[in-house]
């Protein structure tokens, strides 16, 4: 300690470690324009459907947020955040309608929960059979009685559960809600999201990346196709509504209030995912993040378990779609699987991540509240420019429009969220607010 | 012997057709995969686009097949394999080079290759409105019953006119692409490329003629599945997400980066489809007698209903990644 000075390479001080703060002037203007879209929106539209606008921008801010520390912190491409959103929004519908006295008063609960066990029975079992090599059965026969008993178990499981399911149909039309507080439904939404995202991921993430990707798109269809068409379960295409909100309805408050109430609710769990996620971003488990992220070798290299702290960030990511969509759910009051599209519920929020800004939050917060504005403005626009294409077609050429111009005007907008992905990948990769990487020197 | 009639309806010649169209799938994606080292997620709208083109040309000119004695849509095949191959070629031009010349990850290249498939979906959509339509415009699809040779068998094996041709043409693409891989200077680069892109380009291999010429094989070979299967159906101009599943599901069962590996799963994951969905009690109902007194089938066996065919190349995608990430023939890029 006598001579620090000449131990120490002044190339090195620290002092450049500490980021010199400079005024953020991108960000005030970016969300200076977004507040007078805003206030546009306001005065062109009335109060009560701009105020349903924000809520649903905050809900898809959620998504957004959720989406942006799997492809902005860790790098991973999930494409299938539809299903986790239709999960959110399955719980939420589940949890907060009103008890079916219809079903619960009668012996099929308990026929359900007895074709329960007997499948957790039969699951039980095949694990077993897939152990039997350590009793000393040859691996070849193992694995061949494993197969064929899993193929019986499962014939016999799911043809009792296609009678008991049925049954409800008849004769309670569907299961009904647990007549609980939404936010239970959220929690749990977030929850089965982060499950089912812990499958996906255990199987997919240590392969190449474009396999998570193809995997989730998979996963989505595939719980999409569950909830359109296990009718005892959610009604399928007849719907559920109206689902209870947590906080007054509409029928109490007028629309624009109670919207307002609901927004503030969205608003104050967006506060609470972002403070958390500030903080864990500059804490040492973000730094590792994205370590890995840029450079996994080297981070393999330095010991971190590179594949359990990627499953951890797509699990997060996960939960927060759920959460985001059971929110979305109870706003909109309608369960409807065949709401769930992949344009609306998937490539929207990637588009919300990619403009804002992947890898830093207030940008994707703003990405999601911008592009929302944008969409929901454009189904007015797109409607009234082909309008406008038909009557010049007709005028001019004499050109005998089909009738469904209306539904085809909106496929157009297909065109435009397909073109602002590759444009933005292309000419803006790191969006309008890029993530801040700190330089060391 | 109905039972049996039953059975290769359903599962042989179902399953063949499905597995043909998901195997020409799959080597196009496949071998995107092993030249560009990306999953191409645009390649179903690809498939559409080529079917969208049959069924302009084929309205635009609705009697030229009746001349010759084959449906017009057949004739329209070629030219709209030309133009499919065009556009894959446009799109790669317009979309992935610049991002390839960024050197990005390949993930960044899957996300393009995404909203180059919403650009496509909305581009068709926009045209053919979102309704299906069939290809056979002024022809009429004939339907060839052949009796079973059997005592007491009455019910017929049903293949139709779109079905045979399928596998004529199926057949006669991957002979075709064999011999150009293996034969042709080109189709000896390309696999050079796909081996080792460096030493190719080293040893003077044209890498942006193989690029091009990649597309121009995947575009045919999108045209040509899309075709058939809305030859085989009607054309719907929102396949394009149930179609990516199983083609990827195929091609990474194959070996990714293995076009005879893309063949092999096509059938695979096709069969398995068609396996799932029949209802086995058909079969096991003339045994019912023998079978003990406790035993009463009921009478839905199928292993998952119709409406959830989805599940199947996910199931075998998650076990094959599970128990064998590289393939049955062990594919070169992971």
């Amino acid at each position: 300690m006598s001579h620090p000075t000449n131990t120490r390479n002044p190339a090195y001080t620290p002092k450049d470690a500490t980021q010199t703060r400079r005024f953020p002037l991108r960000e005030l203007v970016l969300f200076g324009a977004l507040l007078i879209a805003v206030l546009a929106v306001y005065a062109l539209m009335g109060a009560a459907y701009s105020t349903r606008m924000l809520v649903e921008a905050a809900c898809y801010a959620i998504l957004a947020l959720g989406l942006t520390i799997q492809w902005g912190y860790a790098g991973q491409f999930n494409a299938g955040v539809m299903g986790f959103v239709a999960l959110g929004g399955f719980c939420a519908m589940l949890f907060s309608v009103p008890v079916n006295d219809a079903f619960w008063g009668t012996e099929l609960p308990g026929e359900l929960g007895q074709v329960l066990l007997y499948g957790i029975a039969a699951t039980l079992l095949v694990v077993g059979a897939t152990k039997l090599d350590r009793l000393g059965v040859p691996k070849k026969l193992r694995t061949v009685i494993a197969v064929v008993l899993a193929v019986v178990l499962y014939l016999v499981v799911i043809s009792l559960l296609r009678d008991v399911t049925s049954q409800i149909q008849s004769q309670a039309g569907f299961v009904g809600g647990f007549g609980l507080p939404p936010w239970v439904g959220w929690i749990v939404g977030g929850a089965l999201a982060g499950g089912v995202g812990y499958f996906i991921g255990h199987v997919c993430l240590g392969l190449r990346s474009d396999y998570l990707a193809i995997a989730t798109l998979g996963i989505a269809e595939i719980i999409k196709a569950f909830l359109k068409n296990s009718d005892w379960l959610t009604r399928g295409t007849a719907t559920v509504s109206p689902l209870p909100w947590p906080t007054p309805g509409p029928a109490e408050l007028g629309f624009t209030l109670s919207r307002a109430i609901y927004l503030s609710v969205t608003a104050v769990v967006i506060a609470v995912i972002f403070f958390l996620l500030h903080r864990a971003y500059h804490a040492p488990w973000g730094r590792m993040i994205r370590a890995i992220r840029d450079n996994e070798v080297s981070s393999a290299a330095m010991g971190k378990d590179i594949n359990k702290r990627r499953l951890e960030i797509f699990v997060l990511g996960c939960i927060l779609m759920g959460l985001g969509g059971g929110m979305l759910g109870t706003f909109n009051s309608l369960f409807d699987p065949q709401g769930y599209l992949p344009l609306n519920h998937t490539f929207l929020v990637l588009v919300m991540v990619i403009l804002g800004g992947p890898g830093n939050n207030l940008g994707t917060i703003f990405g999601a509240v911008a592009v929302y504005i944008i969409w929901i403005m454009s189904e007015p626009l797109a409607l009234f420019l082909m309008q406008l294409a038909v009557a010049f077609g007709e005028g001019t050429f004499g050109w005998d429009a089909p009738s469904n111009m209306d539904s085809r005007a909106l496929q157009a907008r297909v065109l435009v969220i397909g073109m602002l992905i590759t444009l933005v990948l292309r000419f803006a990769p790191k969006g309008l607010l890029p993530e801040k990487i700190k330089s060391h020197g | 012997m109905n039972e049996l009639a039953f059975f290769i309806n359903n599962v042989v010649i179902a399953g063949s057709v499905t597995g043909s169209i998901y195997a020409i799938g799959a080597i196009g994606v496949t071998l995107i995969f092993s030249i560009m080292r990306f999953a191409h997620f645009a390649h179903a709208d690809m498939m559409t686009f080529g079917a969208f083109m049959v069924l302009l040309l084929t309205t635009a000119f609705p009697a030229v097949g009746a001349s010759i004695g084959v449906p017009t849509a057949l004739i329209m095949l070629p030219l709209a394999m030309l133009l499919t191959a065009l556009l894959a070629v446009g799109i790669d031009k317009a979309f992935y080079k610049p991002l390839r010349a960024h050197g990005v990850k390949p993930i960044v290249m899957v996300i393009g290759s995404l909203g180059v498939t919403l650009m496509l979906q909305g581009l068709i959509r926009l045209f053919s409105g979102t309704g299906g339509q069939s290809l056979y415009v002024d022809d009429r699809k004939e339907i060839f019953r052949l009796a079973l040779p059997f005592e007491g068998a009455r019910a017929p094996i049903v293949i139709t006119e779109p079905q045979i041709y399928l596998f004529v043409i199926t057949l006669v693409a991957v002979v075709a692409l064999h011999l150009f891989l293996n034969r042709s200077r080109l189709g000896k680069a390309m696999r050079a490329m796909s081996d080792n892109p460096e030493l190719a380009q080293a040893s003077g291999i044209n890498t942006n003629t193989i690029v091009a010429v990649t597309w121009v094989i995947a575009g045919g070979l999108a045209a040509i599945a899309g075709t058939l299967l809305s030859l085989d159906v009607t054309f719907k101009p929102d396949l394009s997400f149930f179609l990516l599943l199983p083609i990827f599901a195929a091609a990474i069962v194959g070996g990714v980066g293995h076009p005879y590996g893309a063949i092999a799963g096509g059938f695979v994951v096709g069969f398995a489809e068609t396996l799932a969905v029949f209802n086995w009690n058909v079969l096991l109902r003339p045994f019912q007698d023998s079978f003990p007194e406790w035993l009463t089938l009921p009478s839905n066996l199928a292993f998952v209903g119709t409406e959830y065919k989805i599940v199947v190349p996910f199931f075998i995608l998650v076990a094959i990644l599970v128990w064998r990430p590289t393939g049955l023939f062990k594919g070169k890029v992971i």
